[in-house]
């Protein structure tokens, strides 16, 4: 049994966990405003949000129902667009969005309205309505009008009482009164439900990857959910090495004010990951075991030089660098029996720094044409150690160990740059496809291995020596 | 007045195909489409798909009872393919099952045995094979070869733009119910209602009364539902005439993408000749349209190319000719603009050659050439209430744009990591459907007892705002207040014969119909009144739900009156039919006056690339617009900048790829990108420039649908001066879409 609140309605179901919740609200429970753009989390037409109970309150966060199993649902709060929806009148997102004239042919707008409505429960600080529809594709206004929406919303929020920000929600009309009663509800519905059984499974975490390809047959499969294994979750500090669990979310990631104090530009590096919805969803592991040589967190954490724990079913542990998990293209080391657990790096000291960078046609909310990312240590100007991985230029997330070996122990300075820009060519073999041609990828790589230098030593690498203007 | 929809919208209680409540009997459909792109088909075994538990029949051409045809201009098009198919994703099969997963199962289970026959995927390879859907059109003014002798500068180039992947957020899909007596009820998201229901007709075997088309609203449409909706209605139709069970048939996001048409890829050559003044004194351009593989609209589309290859320049020798090529990609379709876009594309990128040969900027051409009063286009027509200089001049001054072109210079003086580009885009884009025979539309308009009206028209709604429109025409003739007026679905046996919903004049079109019948039936209710009130009937007026007596209000309420038109047997329904005037063209000369009427307008495009990673940000579209007297700025505002978006869109990240094999490259939305929120460019602002607007236009009101799209042509031009800027070796190249792939390459071309 899958047991969850949806709207303000107790679900107990016995329907198959690995169906999509989007089919489980439109044809099982006949709920039509969550729409049907893509299947593949790339339109946000189903955005529904996801509330779970942390401590005494309810965190509600957005994501694409169509790529989501329905057994994630469990033990949580589902929100669909009827969910928000005042008895007669509109709510402020929505008539935020009528008075801006932010809604054309209408089918997107569900979607965006439950984003924005995500927005304003999820109370984070310094994003924008922006960064919440970063999922949702409208192709009729051209943004601006629901742009203006997002900003009135904006304004709105800025008076918020965070004290009892659900009792201010439902004051300010952007919610009705029940959710004030979800977070009591929750906590019996959790004392209730039980495990879901399963046995001879696939397992899946959120979903955002096999739900893309496989919703079909994981419809008819049994599923094994790992989302809520807490043994896989976490961000830990310990001795100077950061662990992280492999359940993770890109979210989890960007939100975390020790991860936060290590990047200094970490929200922008995760801003190019995907969009909100997908974030809240897409954990490391899933990345990794997505193997996709273009995959965003491979690149990250590859220059992060990191270490994989890759756990069996008996429970015993084994560690194995991460440049040697990938293989070849979609061949990884991991055996039937054993999961990824974690992972972990060494904490960035003084001497350390990293940066991320992503091109791709379009520059949020898309897959990278090529990604780089570059971890350097400089001790008097002279490079103590380098970790620099490239995404998109060979068949797997290529940890470039040659280039990196080159710049330990030279100056820093624009010939060095330029040198082992010739290594990274050498190390790479981009092939010609949707995302680009080869010779695009090639320059391109060589772009963004200057923009790494360019964006953490600006003083002294810049553009036009490194391409000789 | 706000959008009529958008309460619901909001809500998330509009509803589409896919929404509507189902028969409990209903069994759904799934396309069995070509895995090749051309060859013979020398066996299909359906045996294990139909053995699956669930399946209910496979439909093929042979189970047709009628014609297996579904072309509209050209008659070379079967609904299911027989023994050849001549592009991948061609429609082949039809599977009805119990669920749209065991018919997804059932799909898989089908094998087949094609032997491949060479594919053509681009119009110049089919061209140089004579690989043609029609005969070639031609438009001529003047002579064109005779004056480049005369001119100083005579330039040659080639251009290329690609298609367009239409992206509405609903997919194509129909839910088909049998009726009594062999009748079919579709409800489809169409925009051409009428189409369906003639081919569904004419596929069955059946005559137009048995096929009843009911259309809500689209989940947006672009063009790509103009005809391409019907093959999926007319499939579901023929399996109820079988089964006599309700079929739903929505298609999934890959398979629309794959076996739907798109905006059509031209290659063009052009050769241009100016003086030493540079005025533009004789063009002339080779248009290859890639049409796919069979007509659809395309030669409609390529007529609308040589109509607007001029775009707002007065050029005295024209000489253009369009190839419709006959391709295996499948067959490319209406998407706002209709070859408009495409002809623009090629004579601001002649301009833009010749000014960077020249070594000036290409505004200097182009304002030397912008149309005036009384100037003849190429196909005859004489322009009248010109505003081309207008909307230049005005968008110039306006958005300062000498201090904008300053700034930008300065910046590229100052930056290497960044540089911006500016440009300006005028639009001249004509109003009416090309083919004369269309420019109609009918209006049902019924009075209920109670004062209530219900408007039915041949438009649908697809989130262009015509149902809001159809009701400000009907609300303000009739001088009731808006909640009294209901606008119906659009069906076709409340409006019939329509024409689709399209080339920007629904709202001129239908909203003139809805004008006609409502006077018709003020007329009838002032003379109700005139009695009533015991005055003569010129003295009366409605306004506010009350009748006007020599423009004072009367005690007398719109309901009343109804309710005493009523006991006087009074006729409160009444059927409009409008046709527009004035338009006509003579296809054996290439010349009449095909245009009610033409939109203007200028925009100016700034851009910022950035040089180390090829990426670009649109900081700002500054627009001046010539909307007649538009009767809903918000709703027209909302067209400006949709149809902004999706032409940025179409010069910048859209880009379509086909294999050599003719297998579709962009499948999914993860390969075909269009904007998101943060492509949008940062600053949009439209100034309306109000004007006299056209007789033809509905309360003088111009279209909006179609023309902004073309303002995204002045993006390309934008970003190729930022890349010019950084990299004075780059070599123009017009080859849309500009993505950051080619910025990238053009920044560091040697």
């Amino acid at each position: 049994m899958i047991d969850f609140i949806l709207n303000n309605q107790i679900i107990k179901t016995s329907a198959g966990a690995g169906i999509t919740l989007l089919d489980f609200i439109r044809d099982f429970q006949q709920l039509k405003g969550t729409k049907i753009g893509c299947r593949e989390g790339d339109c946000g037409a189903c955005t529904v949000l996801v509330g779970e109970l942390v401590d005494n309150s309810v965190a509600y966060q957005s994501i694409t129902c169509c790529i989501s199993p329905l057994g994630n649902a469990n033990g949580k709060h589902i929100v669909t667009v009827e969910g928000i929806n005042l008895p007669k009148e509109l709510n402020t997102v929505q008539k935020a969005m009528v008075d801006n004239f932010a809604t054309q042919c209408g089918f997107c707008t569900p979607g965006f309205v439950v984003s924005m409505t995500g927005f304003a429960l999820e109370n984070k600080i310094n994003t924008t309505c922006n960064d919440a529809i970063s999922g949702n594709i409208c192709r009729c206004t051209g943004y601006k009008s629901i742009e203006k929406a997002g900003f009135e919303i904006e304004e709105k929020l800025q008076q918020r009482d965070n004290n009892h920000q659900i009792d201010w929600l439902i004051k300010e009309g952007f919610i009705p009164n029940y959710f004030e009663t979800i977070a009591e509800r929750l906590k019996q519905l959790k004392t209730q439900h039980s495990e879901i059984e399963s046995s001879n499974r696939v397992k899946v975490a959120n979903g955002t990857d096999l739900y893309v390809r496989h919703a079909d047959k994981l419809a008819d499969e049994n599923v094994e959910l790992l989302a809520d294994k807490k043994e896989l979750k976490g961000i830990l500090f310990s001795e100077g090495v950061c662990t992280l669990g492999a359940n993770t979310t890109v979210t989890e990631i960007a939100n975390s004010t020790e991860l936060q104090a290590l990047f200094l530009k970490l929200k922008k590096f995760m801003k190019l990951i995907s969009s909100e919805p997908i974030r809240n969803m897409g954990t490391l592991g899933g990345n990794f075991v997505n193997a996709s040589p273009i995959g965003d967190m491979s690149i990250f954490f590859l220059a992060l030089n990191s270490t994989l724990t890759i756990q069996k079913e008996d429970g015993t542990e084994r560690h194995i660098p991460f440049q040697e998990f990938h293989q070849k293209y979609k061949v990884f080391d991991l055996q039937e029996d054993e999961i990824l657990k974690s992972l972990s790096f060494k904490v960035l000291d003084a001497n350390e720094s990293f940066n991320f960078e992503k091109v791709s046609k379009r520059t949020h909310l898309d897959i990278a044409s090529v990604n780089s990312a570059g971890r350097l240590s400089v001790k008097n100007n002279i490079v103590t150690d380098a970790h620099f991985a490239v995404g998109g230029a060979a068949e797997i997330p290529k940890y470039l160990h040659k280039t990196s070996e080159f710049l330990v122990g030279k100056a820093l300075n624009a010939e060095t740059v330029k040198k082992a820009e010739a290594v990274l060519q050498s190390e790479i073999s981009p092939i010609s496809d949707v995302r680009g041609a080869s010779e695009y990828k090639r320059l391109l790589a060589r772009q963004l291995f200057y923009a790494h230098f360019i964006e953490l030593f600006p003083s002294e690498i810049e553009l036009n020596k490194l391409i000789g203007q | 007045m706000k959008n009529i929809d958008s309460f619901t919208h909001v809500r998330g209680e509009s509803l589409y195909v896919d929404d509507l409540m189902l028969r409990q009997d209903v069994l759904f459909g799934l396309c069995f489409d070509s895995p090749k792109a051309h060859g013979k088909i020398k066996s299909v075994d359906y045996s294990k798909a139909e053995a699956l538990k669930g399946v209910i029949k496979i439909f093929t051409y042979k189970d047709i009872l009628g014609e297996n045809q579904i072309g509209g201009i050209i008659q070379d098009e079967p609904l299911w393919a027989e023994d050849e198919v001549h592009f991948w994703g061609q429609p082949i099969a039809f599977i009805v099952a119990e669920t749209e997963a065991i018919a997804k199962k059932a799909r898989a289970l089908i094998t087949i045995d094609i032997e491949e026959l060479p594919v053509i995927t681009t119009a110049k390879e089919a061209k140089e094979k004579g690989s043609f859907i029609n005969a070639p059109r031609s438009f001529k003014l003047g002579d064109s070869a005779k004056t480049f002798a005369d001119c100083e500068y005579v330039f040659e180039g080639e251009t290329f733009s690609n298609g367009q992947e239409h992206l509405y957020l609903e997919t194509q899909g129909c839910y088909a119910v049998p009726q009594e007596n062999g009748s079919i009820k579709l409800t489809s998201s169409t925009q051409g209602p009428t189409a369906v229901q003639k081919t569904a007709a004419r596929v069955l075997g059946v005559p137009m009364h048995k096929i009843e088309v009911d259309v809500i609203r689209l989940g947006g449409g672009f063009g790509g539902k103009e005809d391409q909706a019907t093959p999926w209605a007319v499939m579901a139709a023929v399996a109820v005439q079988y089964l006599n069970r309700p079929v739903k048939f929505m298609l999934n996001r890959h398979d629309d993408l794959r076996m739907t048409g798109k905006r059509h890829p031209y290659s063009s050559f052009y050769k241009i000749g100016l003086t030493k003044d540079l005025k533009i004194k004789a063009f002339e351009v080779e248009f290859l349209q890639n049409s796919g593989a069979a007509a659809d609209l395309s030669p409609a589309i390529a007529e609308r190319t040589l109509f607007h290859a001029c775009n707002s320049y007065f050029i005295p020798n024209v000489s253009t000719t369009v190839y419709s090529c006959k391709t295996n990609l499948p067959p490319n379709t209406a998407f706002r603009g209709f070859g408009g876009p495409q002809g623009m594309f090629v004579i601001e990128s002649a301009i833009s050659a010749v000014a960077d040969k020249i070594g000036i900027d290409r505004r200097q051409i182009q304002e030397e050439n912008l149309l005036a009063e009384n100037d003849e286009f190429s196909y005859g027509q004489i322009a009248t209430q010109v505003e081309a200089k207008n909307t230049w001049f005005s968008a110039k001054e306006k958005f300062q744009f000498e201090k904008l072109e300053d700034e930008v210079f300065a910046f590229n003086q100052e930056n290497k990591r960044f540089t911006k580009g500016i440009s300006l885009m005028p639009i001249t884009f004509g109003i009416s459907f090309t083919n004369t025979q269309m420019n109609h539309a009918r209006a049902l308009i019924h009075i209920y007892l109670d004062g209530s009206v219900g408007v039915s028209t041949g438009a649908v709604e697809m989130g262009q705002g015509v149902n809001t429109k159809m009701l400000q025409v009907a609300q303000s003739v009739l001088g009731v207040s808006a909640n009294r007026v209901k606008i119906e679905t659009t069906n076709t046996t409340r409006v019939a014969n329509t024409s689709p919903s399209a080339a920007s004049s629904t709202a001129d079109l239908n909203g003139k119909a809805v004008e006609m019948a409502c006077k018709s039936l003020i007329d009838r209710l002032r003379k109700v009144a005139a009695k009533m009130l015991s005055s003569e009937e010129k003295n009366i007026s409605f306004q506010e739900d009350f009748v006007y007596l020599d423009a004072e209000k009367t005690a007398l309420s719109w309901e009343e009156l109804i309710t005493q038109a009523m006991a006087q047997r009074v006729a409160l329904s009444e059927n409009a039919h409008y046709a527009t005037p004035i338009i006509h063209f003579d296809k054996t000369k290439e010349k009449g006056h095909p245009f009610a009427y033409h939109v203007y307008g200028t925009a100016i495009t700034t851009v910022t690339v950035d040089c180390l990673r090829g990426t670009y940000e649109i900081d700002a579209v500054k627009m001046v617009h010539d909307f007649g007297k538009s009767m809903n700025y918000a709703v027209d505002m909302g067209q400006i900048e949709g149809g902004l978006a999706q032409g940025i869109g179409w010069m910048t990240m859209e880009e379509i790829a086909y294999g050599k094999d003719g297998r579709l490259l962009s499948n999914a939305l993860s390969t075909y990108k269009i904007p998101d929120i943060f492509s949008a460019p940062k600053t949009v602002e439209t100034i309306p420039l109000e004007t006299e607007g056209s007789e033809w236009a509905i309360k003088k009101s111009k279209a909006t649908g179609e023309p902004p799209l073309m303002y995204g042509i002045g993006t390309y031009f934008a970003i190729q001066k930022a890349v010019k800027a950084f990299n004075p070796n780059y070599k123009l190249k017009f080859h849309a879409p500009f993505t950051p792939e080619k910025v990238l390459m053009g920044l560091y071309e040697k």
